[in-house]
């Protein structure tokens, strides 16, 4: 694995302090607190609470994607012995509603089910099997409704209404320029992603604890705790104070966990039995107890002069919400503002439609709106610059958006914005050397006598499975840039809140930090530490339990956590240091004017080290609590899609090489190559780590990963059926990192999360139709698209 | 659930006459994804791990004689090079923990379509020996599958081993799956070369309700093999010899549209992949001759 390449070094605009790295403070590769503990198995996930008197909690879910509900008989399951509570929407004490932008969906249905697998009923017992088994005893009397499950179908006139306002969530309009606009050149397209799943390894799993004084603690794996609380209180008729939430070890997220899942049920058994209770899913429950990625269809139509300057870009993008909106709001509108990439381009006109369906809900997951029209600009990019004769990588560094460039919203981009250097970095990089293996050779031949061929199978596609030796084996190269919006958008009041404590432990000055903001595996717990140390300079840092006694921390997502999260620690640090100062100023009775703490010790640059922090402190504590925004955001005009909607925007590019076996359909991504800025690395190995990971997920989507629905009902809930990539099927990564600042972010960073999962995607897409010459209008790309074993959607 | 845990073979059968429907147990890698899935509630389970003997394989009268308990991993690292058909479908079954835990004994008792195991078995003509309180019968492999997840068995019986012939010729085998590791087959194909017999066998798997051989395939290949003496020259194969065979293969599926895969692509796999496996063994005949390079 290459090391990031750190270019470029100097950072205009970022103070001199700011640039000195520590190797534990920020731009060093401080180890993770809870490192070790993952790695030796003894980290303690949502699924390992416990308490020594609870019951355990199941839900009854809907067979049915669409039914009217005409009964609930539960007494034969409260009958069972071990049995102590059969709830239905009945038993919800607050408003039965909840919902992350919208609350429209039921903590337990009422009179309708939406989607199969939408909860019904709820059941305690004294062990998970007997709850399974009563669960089985509770008699649902269904009246089946034809389900509504495409969502241009959907908002078609006559189309059921499967809510009381009708199936239109959203409609996006984006309208820059003359909407008539023609050029010499024009390509259209029509592209299809599926549904994609987060297929995080911890399954959704909490503890709700009753406090015996009408109140609950609530213990869960999530990703924003005060949303969460927020929606719990409702729905129990409960003040926030009677409703205290802790973070419980997260194995993962992506966006899989904003929504509630077993949240309010639980915390209704529990307020019920007067008996903790723990629910946690198994793997295919899982499948239905969560959103996934919005499947799209999407319609452009791109127009260019002669020599490959984009005159226009027209689109039509569907996304499928599923059965209740979730975020689909906000992915429209990251999908309709940021749907024709980071290009300029004089005229734009799209439309950008959500709409509801008896489809399983769909909500936020990683690149949120993005990942899925990169697919289809990228595409597009290329099929325009084979038409022209271009190099799709000349077309896209002549049409590439850069510092002071106009997006179609209207919004100038008032940061750096290298897509054509990113796009320059990752085709200069060295290529991988041509496919390993061949067939007949003499060597070959000798060692096939046992069916061994002479090379390895493992670097050809099929793998171990023997199903080429290189007959039929074509390599392609594709590239892909992402951009994605960094934060929450479209003047959503977007802050984070940090709680830092400095005090004397044992002789050694000690920080702690508190906050709401869910660590879900990114690696947030570092980063607090790494700030706090750069700005306190005190080695130890203590991460303090997140929950609700302090305020919010906005969510884990949006690739906003550094950013924000990290804003708000160091603005607390700084008014911390700030005390600090004024406090050993008192004490040496006199103003050092750049009087700071260093290591440990209070020093300038005049008089050195004058007095040491723990000295200084005593037994003083000093607490600071700083509720920290980024620059405000403004909704886009209703009409025409314009305003200053996105804080910041992050980019990377991809250039993906292949080996497809054009016979079988099978391929091999041989090697990822990415180049991405992220203004600032406050933990490179951290960013590394995001950029193998988000780039794995995003190959994931672009050859194996659908959840298949047909007819509103699930395929495949199970990691047998739906495919990720496993190791001989991620490559080896070269990484560029570069580091130009925002210099209206902390420390310059950006968020580093999401890009690389939206251009690793269409760049493999890219390279399979460049080994194959295919169109390949639909990912995942399936072995039956390539052989033409199956017709793929029609263009 | 009643856990059955007998430690010898005698006690395992009796316990398997005592309660015919306790389902023996042995890697678990079917049956607890079946338990944890809630798909099936055995009354009870016969744990098979303590019987020793199960574990062990040795070579009698020509053939392996592979005990129902030997993982995938130790037919990997101690069978190679004399069951190679076999050892290369091994090699394609999960991850490194299911081939540790995972048996050839458990194939054949689920009997799935798509069990890895199976098309080179077909390929290699093994006999599964089944035993019961009653006594010990052998059951030919073309005769024991009899329906999706059905096999010979009777109720009384378990699986001892399965007793395959030596290898007179080149094996191989072919799987597809929709990623590169860690996957169940869309469509999977062995075949087996017997030159001193002059007989060809096949195994398809996934691609029908029971793994089956394409015997029209064999008779066509070994048939013309004979009439053009290709035996004795070991010449280059014909391409319209390759693709006829690959056709007969394709012709002797039966498949289905599933979550895996659509049917047509089984059909369209398996001709591709009965076309190259053959050229691979053809050309392990031709570099094992004494005139070969």
């Amino acid at each position: 694995m290459s090391t990031p390449t750190r270019a470029p070094a100097a950072a205009p605009g970022i103070a001199p302090d700011q640039q000195r790295d520590r190797a534990s403070g920020i731009g060093g590769n401080a180890a993770r607190p809870d490192g070790t503990l993952k790695v030796t198995g003894q980290f303690a996930y949502g699924s390992d609470l416990w308490a020594d008197d609870m019951l355990w909690g199941v839900t009854l879910r809907s067979p049915h994607p669409y039914a009217r509900i005409r009964g609930v008989a539960v007494g034969e399951a409260l009958a069972t012995g071990g049995v102590f509570a059969v709830l239905t929407h009945a038993d919800v004490p607050g408003k039965n509603r909840c919902g992350l932008e919208h609350s429209d969906q039921p903590v337990l249905a009422e009179d309708v089910v939406r989607y199969q697998g939408e909860p019904v009923a709820l059941v305690a017992a004294d062990h998970p099997e007997v709850a399974l088994r009563a669960a089985k005893k509770i008699a649902v009397d269904y009246q089946v409704l034809d389900p509504v499950t495409e969502a241009r179908a959907a908002l078609a006139p006559g189309a059921p209404a499967l809510h009381p306002d009708g199936n239109l969530v959203r409609h996006l309009k984006l309208r820059k320029g003359d909407p008539a606009a023609s050029a010499e050149v024009v390509v259209t397209g029509c592209y299809q992603v599926g549904m994609q799943d987060q297929a995080f390894l911890g399954p959704e799993a909490g503890l709700a604890v009753p406090d015996g004084l009408g109140g609950v603690d609530l213990y869960v794996a999530t990703q924003w705790l005060h949303v969460d609380q927020r929606q719990v209180c409702a729905a129990l008729g409960l003040p926030p104070e009677q409703v205290r939430l802790t973070l419980a070890g997260v194995g993962g997220a992506f966006g899989g966990r904003e929504d509630l899942s077993m949240h309010v049920h639980a915390c209704l058994l529990a307020l019920h039995t007067g008996k903790p209770i723990k629910m946690v899913y198994n793997r295919e429950e899982s499948f239905f107890g969560h959103v996934h990625r919005h499947p799209a269809t999407m319609r452009y139509e791109h127009g260019a002069s002669a020599d490959g300057k984009l005159q226009y870009v027209r689109a039509e993008i569907y996304l499928d919400g599923g059965a209740y909106a979730s975020s689909t709001p906000a992915v429209v509108g990251n999908a309709g503002t940021m749907g024709i990439g980071p290009y300029v381009v004089p005229n734009v006109h799209v439309d950008c439609y959500g709409a509801y369906t008896n489809n399983p809900p769909c909500g936020a997951m990683r690149g949120f709106g993005s990942v899925q029209t990169a697919f289809a600009y990228e595409a597009q990019m290329d099929k325009l610059a084979a038409t022209l004769g271009m190099d799709p990588v000349e077309l896209r560094c002549l049409n590439a958006m850069s510092l002071g460039s106009e997006a179609p919203t209207g919004q100038i981009v008032d940061s750096q914005a290298p897509v054509a250097e990113l796009l320059d970095r990752v085709r200069k990089m060295p290529l991988p050397p041509a496919r390993a293996g061949g067939i007949g050779g003499p060597s070959a031949l000798a060692a096939q006598r046992h069916g061994q061929p002479a090379f390895d199978l493992r670097d050809l596609p099929g793998g171990v499975a023997n199903t080429t030796h290189g007959e039929g084996v074509r390599r392609g190269i594709g590239y892909a840039v992402a951009y994605k919006n960094v934060g929450f958008s479209e003047g959503f009041d977007d802050y984070s809140t940090a709680r830092v404590r400095l005090e004397v432990i044992g002789g050694e000055p000690v920080a702690t930090v508190h906050t709401a903001a869910a660590e879900v595996g990114q690696g947030l717990v570092t980063v607090q530490q790494q700030i706090c140390r750069t700005e306190l300079g005190v080695d130890q840092v203590v991460i303090h339990p997140v929950n609700t006694q302090v305020g919010s921390g906005g969510s884990t997502s949006a690739s906003r956590q550094t950013y924000v999260t990290g804003g708000a620690v160091r603005a607390a640090c700084q008014a911390v240091a700030g005390q600090a100062v004024a406090l050993a100023q008192r004490q040496l009775g006199r103003t050092i004017a750049d009087l700071r703490l260093d290591g440990g010790q209070f020093v300038s640059a005049a008089e050195g080290t004058v007095a040491s922090l723990a000295g200084v402190l005593g037994s003083d504590i000093i607490e600071e609590t700083v509720e920290w925004r980024h620059r405000p955001t403004y909704p886009v005009d209703p009409e025409t899609g314009q305003g200053f909607a996105h804080v910041q925007y992050a980019f990377a590019a991809h250039r993906a090489v292949v080996d497809v076996d054009t016979e079988l359909g099978l391929v091999k991504v041989v090697e990822l190559a990415c180049a991405q800025d992220v203004g600032k690395a406050i933990n490179p190995d951290a960013v590394l780590g995001q950029i193998q990971g988000g780039s794995a997920q995003g190959l994931g989507l672009a050859i194996m990963e659908e959840i298949q629905v047909s007819d509103g009902m699930i395929r495949n809930p199970s990691f047998t059926d739906y495919l990720i990539p496993t190791i001989l099927d991620m490559p080896p990564m070269q990484i560029d990192v570069l580091e130009y600042p925002d210099p209206n972010a902390p420390y310059g960073l950006r968020g580093v999360g999401e890009p690389p999962t939206i251009s690793s995607g269409p760049a493999v897409a890219a390279a399979i139709r460049a080994a194959t010459g295919l169109e390949l209008h639909r990912v995942p790309i399936r072995p039956e698209h390539i052989t033409g074993s199956m017709p793929g959607p029609a263009p | 659930m009643e856990f059955l845990q007998p430690t010898s073979w005698t006690d395992a059968l009796a316990a398997k006459a005592a309660s015919p429907e306790a389902v023996p147990i042995c890697g678990g890698t079917d049956l607890m994804v079946e338990l944890n899935f809630d798909a099936r509630r055995p009354a009870a389970l016969l744990d098979l791990t303590k019987v020793a003997d199960l574990a062990q394989w040795d070579i009698d009268d020509g053939s392996v004689r592979l005990g129902a308990g030997v993982s995938y991993a130790r037919i990997i690292t101690e069978l190679s090079a004399r069951l190679p058909g076999l050892a290369m479908a091994a090699r394609t079954v999960g991850s490194p923990q299911i081939r540790n835990r995972g048996t050839v004994g458990g194939n054949l008792g689920t009997a799935s379509p798509a069990g890895d195991a199976h098309p080179p078995l077909l390929a290699a003509a093994a006999t599964v020996e089944a035993a019961s309180v009653r006594g010990t019968r052998l059951i030919g492999i073309d005769e024991f599958f009899t329906g999706v997840k059905r096999n010979a068995l009777a109720a009384d019986e378990l699986i001892a081993a399965v007793r395959i012939p030596l290898p007179v010729g080149p094996e191989q085998f072919s799987k597809i799956g929709t990623r590169n590791a860690m996957v169940i087959a869309v469509a999977a194909f062995a075949v087996a070369l017997q030159p001193a017999r002059k007989l060809v066998r096949t195994g398809i798997g996934s691609a029908a309700p029971t793994p089956r051989r394409a015997p029209a395939a064999e008779q066509f290949l070994a048939g013309a093999l004979a009439e053009h003496d290709l035996w004795e020259s070991r010449a280059e194969l014909p391409g319209p010899l390759l693709d006829r065979f690959g056709d007969l293969v394709t012709a002797a599926a039966a498949p289905i549209d599933d979550v895996r895969g659509t049917a047509a692509y089984r059909l369209h796999a398996l001709g591709v992949m009965a076309r190259r496996t053959l050229a691979w063994a053809w050309r392990q005949y031709q570099s094992a001759s004494p005139e070969g390079s």
